[in-house]
């Protein structure tokens, strides 16, 4: 196995362009050096992305946040400005693992392994964050919705990595929120988790993106469930709407953690909650 | 296959090894710096025995690269006693027996000493949430959450 450490991203993008055998992306390695650990991948390559300094970076500017590939979740969480302006995707990767883990992961790592049950996922997804991808041909920004396919798989080419994640700026009477599902206060992988990003005029739900992770093979968003509160002041009727719709997205699997019955009731649930915090924390009664 | 030469600082020395490119850094803290301190539990994140700081932040050295450590500052637990004075964390693990086995105490005593770094007077739940990365199957925790907070006291 050969391991490099570019300083630039097209320097990284083109080691994985020319590399024959497998390469791998090294991030916060809590989820690929377990991987290797157990046999899972041989990697013939590994680029290590945290010495590009454009990776290692969280700016703001009028169109929002750009989030290097490379920051951890506990800087994230040390960023008050991010904390301040997009709660739910801060608290939601905080939620991964442990403090040490918090020292290492990233959300483009969570993104890029690909699990339906990323908890950084639903909650991006919800604030309609965005992803810059680098490659030989140089940039593009895609939704962060059209980065995974299934478990595992991703649209990224050969030879294309993830420089950062672009969250929009935060509009005036927004909220966000993540809720996840574990049966234990913490450090488990979600059972089923809720992410909600929503606007208000007057108190009223004027925009709303809804994101399930953990019910599908993919994280999904919603628009089913957004359309079931925009217009509303989250009324009840508003609510149970919401929820139907959430559990009418789900297409989950049943295993140890949860059975498709429970976890396409527990969708509505969450959903429901998440909408709540985000309602609040918009400034909504 | 080639080793990585590496260059790096561990608990204030500088420390030069070589180490093959696929190699952990608990591995080459422990084989070829030959700091056994850090201990393999599980080497896949879960259990905390191989806790070091890493640039002052908390991380399982059994998910880092070997390689990856050139030009950082490592910290583990060899590096908090102070010669032959131990540092207040490890004496009241001694005093309140917060520890049977001993496998799991450097990587408690590095996470312990990480979070009083941030916050020094840390409530119950605090501490448990910080030690949340790093199992016991001896003592069932309460001992190793009195003496992280004699400790806190002490050093405050």
């Amino acid at each position: 196995m050969r391991y490099e450490s570019p300083t630039t991203s097209s320097e990284a993008a083109a080691y994985l362009a020319e590399e024959k055998g497998e390469a791998f992306v090294l991030a916060g390695g809590t989820d690929l050096l377990v991987r290797m650990k157990t046999g899972l991948i041989e990697p013939d390559l590994i680029v290590d992305i945290k010495r590009i300094p454009v990776m290692q970076t969280i700016e703001v500017n009028d169109d929002g946040f750009r989030i290097g590939a490379g920051v951890s979740g506990a800087e994230l969480g040390e960023n008050e400005a991010l904390v301040q302006a997009w709660p739910g995707v801060v608290e939601a990767t905080n939620l991964i693992g442990s403090d040490q883990i918090q020292g290492r992961c990233t959300m483009v790592g969570n993104l890029c392994n690909a699990s339906p049950a990323a908890d950084s996922v639903p909650a991006m997804i919800a604030a309609n964050a965005r992803a810059v991808v680098v490659g030989g041909s140089g940039q593009r920004i895609i939704p962060v919705e059209d980065v995974v396919t299934g478990p595992g798989q991703t649209t990224l080419a050969k030879g294309e990595v993830i420089e950062a994640i672009l969250l929009p700026s935060r509009p005036a009477e927004s909220g966000d929120a993540y809720l996840r599902f574990i049966p234990r206060t913490e450090m488990d992988i979600a059972v089923v988790s809720a992410g909600v990003s929503l606007t208000l005029e007057q108190g009223v739900i004027k925009s709303a993106r809804v994101a399930l992770g953990a019910v599908a093979p993919t994280v999904v968003l919603v628009p089913d469930a957004a359309t079931a509160i925009i217009g509303t002041r989250l009324e009840d009727d508003a609510l149970l709407n919401l929820a139907s719709a959430c559990s009418a997205a789900c297409n989950p699997i049943d295993d140890k953690r949860g059975t498709i019955e429970y976890r396409t009731k527990v969708a509505g649930v969450l959903g429901r909650r998440a909408a709540k915090i985000a309602y609040q924390r918009a400034g909504g009664a | 296959m080639a080793g990585v030469h590496v260059s790096t600082n561990v608990n204030g020395d500088a420390v030069e090894f070589v180490c093959p490119q696929n190699e952990t850094l608990l591995d080459s803290l422990r084989d070829r710096v030959g700091l056994t301190g850090v201990k393999e539990g599980c080497g896949t994140g879960d259990c905390g025995a191989c806790s070091i700081t890493l640039d002052g932040r908390l991380v399982c050295s059994c998910l880092v690269l070997g390689a990856e450590a050139n030009g950082r500052e490592i910290g583990t637990v060899e590096g908090l006693a102070e010669g032959a004075r131990l540092h207040p964390l490890q004496q009241k693990f001694i005093e309140h027996a917060a520890l049977q086995c001993g496998i799991c105490t450097p990587g408690f005593l590095v996470a312990a000493k990480a979070l009083l770094d941030r916050i020094p007077d840390p409530s119950e739940e605090e501490i448990r949430y910080a030690l949340a990365g790093n199992l016991c199957r001896c003592t069932g925790y309460d001992k190793i959450v009195r003496a992280v907070q004699a400790a806190a006291e002490e050093l405050r």
